[in-house]
């Protein structure tokens, strides 16, 4: 190693002190230990029928086949796929709507910025009960509904299984919408204005220079958000938690929800590790796209 | 639209007529753009707002008027009832034990291996870096399982230690690779410098890099405190006995037991949500920066 690099970069060979490798190794194998070993032991968990208690038998690759015949994972299955497909995409249209909105700096435009990015210090949970009182029989949206006439709109947002899962999703969105918007306008804010000058000057009409001009030089930044928004769509768990635990029967389940109810509820830890690393393939192609891009970035500077 | 933009391509011919049409549009502009801005900050604003008002008024108000009317009571019985039954106190003492050593740990030790990665040529170093944030990147599911276990194992499982070590391992690889990035744009002048005036590694990375790197730090510190305290999935995954829950947990095991007290509820949640907002609005600047960091880079 030390010749290669001593060859392609001409350089004095610089043998790094030997307390270097110590703060490097230190950080790499508590990472090791409490991320990468028990990642491994996740995966090989989900070839085992085990209660955590008795002891473990071998099925191998049973509980997949498993998951495939169950009712509950593929409603959880296809949750995920709504809530990847709403929560993603709506967040990431809203919130490029209000960053082109809101990215020059003028009067007020600090105020709706801060509105916006407030509840991204939230918790979650905090999130969920904010909107619980908001959806609930007796809520503040019924309650308006009630006030203006459309008593026959009302319902029982959270405790319906037509109406549950969308309503988790709004209040994800008020969550997500102003973080989404942050990175949008830090990737606007990096783009070379004499650009947009230069097509305004051709002629070319706002739209036009929004999809021609704005969008191919986002293009990097569109992949970090879509990344991003896809991968908290995989890991999403807190909100729907808070607010309907999975049901009202199943109907808001998502693979995450489901993983834990049956790891820590049913204690049947063989099958919610199989379901983890259902989440964990659907995440690796984003994970390597992630990792190449970081990859080709970091060589590139 | 179509009428205002063809007068405007005849300028020179009717100078004054376009220059009053332009600044008329431009205020129509200004009008639309404040309009859909204060719009947009209501919606935002209104649900805390609720809940801000719903946490002063008493259970009789709201079960007679509704919880979308007007107060018509103002109390505090409602905080000093989640505070003193819903033991917010110490859930609030839980996160801080939890949320202070975690962000300040895993600051340190992210700081230390991006040091040693981005200031010194060590084999693999790219390698270790992607694996590093790799880690960071797996679905949190995959180790609930085995670390849960892991912890039973070694008896610390159920401790406020155990949540803080695990969050201080997941948080590293995200870390690390932030500063990285931020320490490799430091200039090798000022580290030679130092090597030449007899400064030790540990000297320099102490006296000289991590100085250097504060804007960083303080921008992930603001996030990484936001991100652990409202941590809830380890907690509820490591945690059993209530009285060690932090306040993000607890608050949600309160929901359970003052299933119709909106009042007690929204009391407790704007509790839950005071720390972080004062982190936010303390570190505005450094936060949404670090917000960008981490992904925009």
């Amino acid at each position: 190693m030390t010749t290669i690099t001593s060859v392609r970069g001409r350089r004095r060979i610089s043998i790094p002190p030997p307390i270097v490798f110590a703060l490097v190794l230190i950080p790499f194998l508590i990472e090791a230990v409490g991320v990468f070993w028990p990642a491994f032991q996740g995966i090989s968990l989900s070839f085992l029928h085990w209660n955590g208690i008795g002891p473990a038998t071998p099925v191998g690759a049973q509980n997949y086949v498993d998951l495939f015949s169950d009712p509950i994972f593929l409603t959880a299955l296809k949750n995920t796929a709504i809530w990847i497909v709403l929560f993603g995409g709506i967040s990431f249209v809203a919130g490029l709507g209000v960053a082109m909105l809101f990215q020059s700096e003028r009067r007020g435009v600090g105020i709706y910025r801060t509105a916006l990015f407030l509840p991204i210090v939230f918790s979650l949970v905090v999130t969920a009960l904010i909107w619980g009182a908001f959806f609930q029989p007796n809520g503040v949206l019924n309650n308006i509904l009630d006030a203006v006439g459309l008593h026959s709109w009302t319902h029982v947002w959270l405790g319906d299984s037509s109406t549950a899962l969308y309503a988790v999703i709004v209040a994800a969105l008020w969550r997500e919408i102003g973080y989404v918007m942050v990175l949008f306008i830090a990737g606007l804010k990096a783009l070379d204005p004499a650009v947009q000058e230069a097509a305004k000057v051709d002629g070319a009409t706002a739209w036009q220079r929004f999809w021609n001009v704005t969008m191919p030089q986002l293009r990097s930044v569109n992949l970090v958000v879509l990344s991003v928004l896809i991968i908290d769509s995989l890991r999403s768990f807190d909100i729907v938690w808070a607010m309907t635990r999975g049901g009202p029967y199943h109907s808001t389940e998502l693979l995450s929800t489901y993983m834990f109810s049956t790891a820590f509820g049913s204690h049947a830890l063989g099958y919610a590790s199989a379901i983890a690393v259902v989440i964990f393939v659907l995440a690796i192609a984003v994970i390597v796209s992630y990792l190449v891009r970081a990859l080709s970035e970091e060589k590139e500077s | 639209m179509t009428t205002t933009t063809a007068p405007a391509r005849t300028a020179t011919s009717h100078a004054p007529t376009t220059l009053r049409r332009r600044s008329g549009r431009r205020t129509a502009a200004t009008v639309g753009f404040h309009t859909t801005g204060i719009l947009i900050s209501l919606a935002w604003f209104a649900p805390i707002l609720v809940v801000l008002i719903t946490s002063f008024r008493t259970f009789d108000d709201i079960s007679a008027n509704g919880i979308a009317s007007l107060p018509r009571t103002f109390t505090i019985d409602t905080y000093v009832q989640a505070w003193n039954q819903g033991g917010l106190f110490q859930a609030l003492v839980n996160s801080m034990i939890v949320t202070i050593p975690t962000v300040i740990l895993t600051l340190l030790l992210s700081a230390a291996a991006a040091f040693g990665l981005s200031r010194f040529r060590i084999p693999f170093r790219r390698t270790i870096l992607l694996l590093m944030l790799a880690g960071n990147l797996l679905p949190v599911q995959m180790l609930l399982i085995p670390v849960a276990r892991l912890t039973q194992q070694v008896n610390v499982y159920d401790t406020l230690g155990a949540l803080i070590a695990v969050q201080v391992a997941f948080g590293i690889g995200f870390y690390t690779f932030v500063l990285y990035g931020f320490m490799r744009t430091i200039p090798n002048e000022l580290q030679e410098a130092a090597t030449l005036d007899g400064a030790g590694t540990v000297r320099i990375f102490l006296q000289v890099i991590l100085p250097l790197t504060r804007p960083a730090l303080a921008a992930l510190g603001a996030l990484s405190f936001t991100w652990v305290f409202n941590d809830l999935l380890w907690s509820i995954t490591l945690l059993q006995t209530s009285e060690k829950l932090p306040i993000t947990a607890a608050v949600l095991s309160l929901q359970g037991q003052y299933v119709s007290s909106w009042s007690v509820i929204a009391a407790a949640t704007v509790v839950a949500a005071i720390p972080s907002t004062i982190v936010f609005l303390l570190f505005q600047r450094s936060f949404i920066g670090g917000l960008a960091l981490g992904s925009v880079k």
